[in-house]
């Protein structure tokens, strides 16, 4: 459904993306995880036209991004970073110059609106200006809108930053959703535990590059299932465990203040970079 | 064309919302000169058997059409730095045509909501010229003028400060020496020569003249649609430029 061969982009001297290929498979959720500045955002605005293609190449659904650009674009939806809903107009007018853009049929257009509306649980809003929307709410007018046209592909760029805990586990609902109904789901985010819940695979991006590409459970079990945080003199250091019984013995024979824990992505990424995520 | 139409149709929601701000606004600047050099200046200055009233109505005509065609550069911007809104563009199926076609349009027609405005008050000021078909199409050709212009320039700026400094190098001189305020007869001949570059002359001239029944100088006609053609293909271009 997505293939990206040797992708790459630079902005003088700086390369933001070196070199990916992937493929993410029809009616799966992949996830690009990586710290700010890793190439997150550069990958999905250069898949959807945003930002010019650098090197290499990719297809949306068997279109080449380049030579059958506006092709390409019909066969994905895209969820921003930032808002770019236009909050002078209603959230229904939002969604219809939209279907509008993707030539929909004008009855086509109304009855999407309202399926959308109420799939975002924002019916009653329809007529609503955007600027009288919370930043959840606008969030989850850009899915519907980001729907609209019935993408085979959608891609979310830090779908769920900056919104509350409670926000965040809604839109989350909403995405394992979107993918039941059919929909590929291509994501970047840097909150470790949206990756671990929502994605089929993940991909580890740092400096550009993807560092390593597996299942979440995958990735995690190179390292082991248990995790001991060991604060010291000389500072944090974690101990991974392939069973909790063996995380235990090893607790019995430390002086410090130990914390037992599961292993998640977050250690992953720490262990093949060094960095953090966030 | 569902893309040019969907442009075109978010522009003209956004008026509908701003309606009465625009208005007012459009009314204003207008309105002061009508006061200041018209009123107060009108009985004193005669320009070739007309009142300065009636000189200065199609010099405001050029001039706000400009104004105001132009000013779509100033949403476009807001909506590409501030409020991303481009990115919806962008990301959309449309032809670089599509884009340019609809904003190109909607600068237009401000620009004709603008120039209603000038002529309801120069009613109020009891002054009614010439309206025909010549006059409507050099405001036509004006406003496309800078609006093909303003499409253009706001896809290669790089911030909302750069397209500031545009108007105020660009479209505010060219507001002051284009044929707006004084007739340009009396300027030295190199001066002449150099104000005769600037499309606004030719606007003000063409207005100028199809207003007050004067003979058409078909010049200033092709001139402009020549600039406007040459504007808009410069915009095609441009548009590309703005994804990085």
């Amino acid at each position: 459904m997505i293939r990206l061969e040797g992708l790459s982009k630079s902005y003088g001297t700086v390369q933001a993306v070196r070199g990916i290929d992937l493929q993410v498979q029809a009616g799966e959720l992949f996830a690009f995880l990586g710290p700010n500045g890793a190439g997150k955002s550069t990958t999905i605005r250069m898949l959807t036209g945003l930002t010019r293609l650098g090197g290499g190449n990719a297809w949306l659904n068997g279109y080449n991004i380049r030579r059958d650009a506006l092709a390409a674009k019909r066969q994905c939806g895209l969820v921003a970073q930032q808002s770019n809903l236009d909050n002078e107009l209603t959230v229904s007018e939002n969604l219809d110059i939209h279907g509008r853009l993707f030539a929909m049929p004008a009855r086509e257009r109304r009855e999407r609106i309202a399926e959308l509306l109420s799939f975002v649980e924002l019916s009653d809003r329809a007529h609503s200006s955007v600027k009288t929307l919370s930043g959840g709410m606008k969030r989850r007018v850009m899915i519907a809108r980001a729907l609209m046209h019935r993408p085979p592909i959608l891609f979310l760029d830090e779908p769920t930053v900056g919104l509350d805990a409670a926000i965040r586990r809604r839109i989350w609902a909403l995405l394992k959703r979107t993918r039941q109904e059919g929909s590929t789901l291509f994501l970047t985010t840097h909150y470790i535990e949206e990756a671990e819940f929502l994605a089929d695979r993940v991909a580890f991006l740092d400096q550009g590059e993807i560092v390593a590409m597996d299942t979440p459970q995958q990735l995690m079990a190179r390292l082991g299932l248990w995790a001991i945080d060991q604060l010291s003199d000389e500072g944090l250091s974690t101990s991974y465990f392939p069973t909790r019984e063996e995380a235990a013995a090893f607790c019995t024979l430390q002086a410090h203040e130990l914390t037992l824990r599961r292993v998640n992505l977050e250690d992953v990424f720490l262990d093949l970079t060094g960095k953090k995520v966030r | 064309m569902h893309g040019f139409i969907a442009v075109y149709l978010r522009e003209l929601l956004i008026l509908k919302y701003r309606f009465k701000r625009q208005l007012a606004g459009m009314a204003v600047t207008p309105l002061l000169y009508l006061l200041t050099f018209g009123y107060a200046m009108g009985d004193i200055i005669r320009m070739d058997g007309s009142s300065y009233l009636e000189f200065l109505i199609p010099g405001l005509v050029a001039m706000s059409s400009m104004t105001q065609a132009f000013a779509i550069a100033t949403d476009i911007n807001v909506a590409r730095f501030y409020w991303k809104i481009f990115e919806e563009f962008q990301a959309a199926p449309i032809s670089n045509l599509a884009y340019v076609a609809g904003e190109t349009l909607a600068g237009i027609t401000r620009a004709l909501m603008a120039i209603a405005v000038i002529l309801l008050l120069s009613l109020l000021f009891g002054v009614s010229l010439n309206y025909g078909f010549c006059f409507w199409l050099a405001v036509l050709l004006n406003a496309a003028v800078f609006a093909a212009l303003a499409v253009a320039l706001a896809m290669l700026v790089k911030s909302h400060a750069d397209q500031s400094l545009l108007t105020s190098f660009i479209i505010t001189p060219m507001a002051f020496l284009g044929g707006t305020f004084f007739p340009l007869d009396n300027l030295p001949g190199w001066v002449q020569t150099v104000l005769s570059l600037l499309p606004l002359t030719h606007a003000s001239h063409a207005i100028r003249a199809a207003a007050l029944g004067q003979p058409h100088n078909w010049t200033d006609y092709w001139l402009l649609a020549a600039l406007a053609v040459l504007f808009f293909i410069f915009a095609l271009r441009c548009v590309g430029h703005a994804r990085d």
